[in-house]
């Protein structure tokens, strides 16, 4: 066990699986000489030189497609995309192909590809270069969405997703890059498709992923500290397949759930988290699931509009103090 | 089509357009490779048209498009590429896979949705792919083939292989970003690839002049530093020279782009009746038809002869009739085979859920003052 960043502990990963493997190689837009946007990739390419370590040209396109080429061959090629906001342009080779090409020939191919990507708002980057669009992923059959919010499973669904014989869509965040934590020394890939219940209690569920699961434990903490509060708290960690079960045993614990989402509200993960407790756990809730996600608006460059648009631990502990008062209502 | 971007072919006298391989230094062998190449091209019009006839019979499904003018071409093209080397086409394909081997009836069953089909009935007549020929594909998304063909053509570069990728796309597919993406990735990475446009003048309804600003497509490699030629694709045997001179040059590290000028008899799909063309430009066609051409050629040069042409066109017919005879006799996949292809790794909570199924049982609704 080491204490580790999440940046550190998706470095480690990407060299150690680099040495273990002559298949796994990286693409990306400056990922090579520049050491990466966000310096996850620093001195690999002096390590692997250029043939691992692929500095493309800005053709997000292109170069995903390629890679999801390579990877029809048997190479598990790790593309980092800058930000998940230009995956945009690669959503053809994604949606259409990635997540298509083993069922569409029956099986005859496999893509064993990991796209990694960094989510996240709250940097003043404005519309364009702050949204959290890994929705459009989990939405389709055939592709795999995990959402590291700790360093350890930052290592762990790594491991998972280059040893995973299909397309993975890995979630980072901008915000959880100089986290730190515990990482084993091991290493055991995580299940891919299993939540976490990282706090055990019993008078709510909270569900998050990514940033949110984090803001959902430093809610819980403060909670339990200053009202004596129980409160679960589920990690996603997996969007696509979504761990139901977990959701279900817990709520059917709790009877009351709060969904933190950094993505909008409408269509959102959320909902699907909602209507999955709705239909599992109808009968056993005392208060309607209420989520939590950011405003339904272009984002704004300007520091009070953006700050007003993104959910806060705030706005989470208002969530959670509604739902118990009626719940507290209901039991009456 | 204006005479100045496509190949003035009409006014090319056809035997000008017959490759050194002529009567006078001509081998055995060049004259039985000559008659395969006949033969091939007899096979794809028979399949093409028995698709289309199976087709209006309802007897398949979704988007049906033909390689119906462009049989020399594709036997060019796939007559210079080795059996190691790979080859990824768009959905006017069904051309490519029986000329690259693979068996008819699969080919056919394929079309008809069927569980012996070379994709296992999950494709379709756009999505031909058989890993044992390296055909990938296959694609109907225009365009779509292009950033994976040369992540194939990367990965053999990256194990140090000899093998090439061939890449076929349509002319109106040159103006999709991924084409420019990719030929400026090969160049940069030098590449084993060949990029090949199949130029038939139209993309839909839409002509070359009409969708591109440089309607001599084969000029667009210059942008990227990359050897590019036009060929007249119909004439098998300057397609197959061209294509080897083009993969000759991808084998060394040095990507290429082949521009195969050729038609498309009929409308963009089955169920196209190509109303937007002249009946001049239709009588034009067919005047060109390349497999009669190429037949009447082979005629005079003592090659065939009437009743070997009807030979060759029976036993095409015969072998796309078995073809469709095996399809219709092999199954449809089985519904319980549904959830066969969604993940090659098996993960907990992969969802197994048809339409009408809850997601839960339905839980027995608590008693009242049930204890929680
Ligand atoms: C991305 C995308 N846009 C549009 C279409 C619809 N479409 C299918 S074929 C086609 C024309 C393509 O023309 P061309 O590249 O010349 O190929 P051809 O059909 O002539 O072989 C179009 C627009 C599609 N399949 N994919
Ligand atoms: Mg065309």
């Amino acid at each position: 066990m080491s204490i580790m960043t999440y940046r550190q502990a998706l470095h480690d990963t990407l060299r150690a699986e680099m040495l273990r493997d002559q298949n796994v190689f990286l693409m990306g837009e400056e990922i090579g000489v520049f050491d990466g946007s966000y310096k996850i990739t620093a001195g690999l390419l002096a390590e692997f030189g250029e043939k691992r370590v692929r500095d493309t040209p800005i053709a997000e396109e292109g170069f995903t497609g390629a890679a999801i080429g390579a990877a029809m061959l048997g190479l598990r090629p790790v593309v980092e995309i800058m930000t998940i906001n230009f995956s945009l342009l690669a959503l053809d080779q994604i949606v259409n192909h990635a997540a298509k090409i083993y069922g569409m020939f029956g099986g005859q191919a496999k893509v064993p590809l990991v796209i990694r990507t960094p989510g996240g708002g709250g940097q003043q980057l404005g519309a364009t270069h702050s949204q959290n669009i890994e929705l459009y992923y989990a939405f389709v059959p055939g592709m795999k969405v995990v959402a590291p919010s700790t360093p350890a499973d930052a290592k762990a669904l790594l491991l998972a997703a280059i040893r995973d014989d299909d397309p993975v869509l890995f979630l980072e965040n901008l915000s959880l890059y100089n986290t730190k934590g515990e990482v084993p020394d091991d290493d055991t890939p995580a299940e891919i498709g299993k939540a976490a219940v990282t706090r055990e209690g019993r008078d709510i569920t909270l569900i998050g992923y990514s940033r949110m699961a984090h803001v959902a434990s430093q809610v819980a903490e403060q909670l339990a500290a200053s009202d004596g509060l129980d409160i679960e708290v589920i990690d996603l960690r997996s969007l696509r397949p979504l761990d139901r079960g977990t959701l279900i045993e817990s709520v059917k614990k709790t009877h009351a759930a709060v969904v933190l989402e950094d993505d909008w509200l409408t269509y959102g993960i959320g909902a699907e988290i909602a209507a999955t407790i709705s239909d599992g756990a109808f009968d056993y809730l005392d208060a309607p699931v209420r989520r939590v996600a950011m405003a339904e608006v272009p984002l704004p460059y300007s520091k009070p509009l953006e700050t007003a648009a993104l959910p806060s631990a705030d706005d989470v502990i208002g969530a959670i103090r509604q739902t118990l008062d009626a719940v507290g209502h209901r039991r009456r | 089509m204006t005479a100045q971007t496509r190949t003035p072919r009409k006014k090319q006298n056809a035997a000008a357009r017959i490759s050194p391989v002529t009567a006078a230094g001509r081998t055995v062998e060049d004259g039985e490779r000559l008659i395969d190449f006949y033969r091939r091209m007899v096979l794809i019009r028979r399949f093409e048209e028995r698709a289309a006839r199976g087709y209006t019979q309802a007897l398949i499904g979704g988007y049906c498009h033909l390689n119906l003018g462009e049989e020399a071409a594709v036997v060019g093209l796939l007559s210079a590429l080795q059996p190691t080397d790979y080859l990824f086409t768009n959905y006017r394909e069904h051309g490519y896979a029986i000329t690259r081997g693979i068996d008819p009836n699969r080919v056919m069953a394929e079309l008809y949705g069927r569980v012996d089909g070379v994709s296992k009935g999950w494709g379709g007549s756009m999505h031909m792919f058989d890993i044992d020929k390296r055909m990938l594909g296959g694609y109907g998304i225009v365009g779509g083939q292009i950033p994976l063909a040369t992540g194939v053509a990367l990965a053999i570069d990256y194990r140090g292989g000899h093998e090439v990728v061939l890449c076929t796309m349509g002319d109106g597919t040159t103006n999709i970003g991924a084409f420019h993406e990719s030929l400026n990735i090969a160049a940069l990475w030098n590449l084993p690839i060949v990029y090949v446009i199949i130029n038939n003048g139209l993309g839909m309804g839409t002509t070359v002049e009409k969708s591109s600003a440089e309607p001599e497509l084969y000029k667009r490699g210059s942008a990227y530093r990359m050897a590019s030629e036009r060929v007249d694709g119909l004439d098998p045997v300057a397609v197959a020279e061209a294509a080897g001179r083009a993969i000759d040059s991808a084998r060394s590290g040095k990507p290429f782009l082949l521009e195969v000028v050729t038609e498309r008899l009929r409308g963009h799909s089955v169920v196209d009746p190509a109303k937007y063309r002249s009946a001049e430009e239709v009588a034009e066609l067919k005047e060109n038809d390349p497999v009669q051409t190429f037949g009447a050629r082979l005629v005079d040069e003592g090659l065939l002869d009437a009743d070997s042409l009807a030979k060759i066109d029976e036993q095409a017919t015969a072998r796309v009739a078995e073809a469709a005879a095996f399809a219709e006799a092999s199954a449809f996949p089985d519904v319980s085979t549904l959830f066969d292809y969604t993940y090659a790794t098996p993960v907990p909570n992969d969802s197994r859920r048809l339409p009408g199924q809850p997601l839960f049982e339905p839980a027995p609704i608590p008693e009242q003052g049930a204890a929680r």
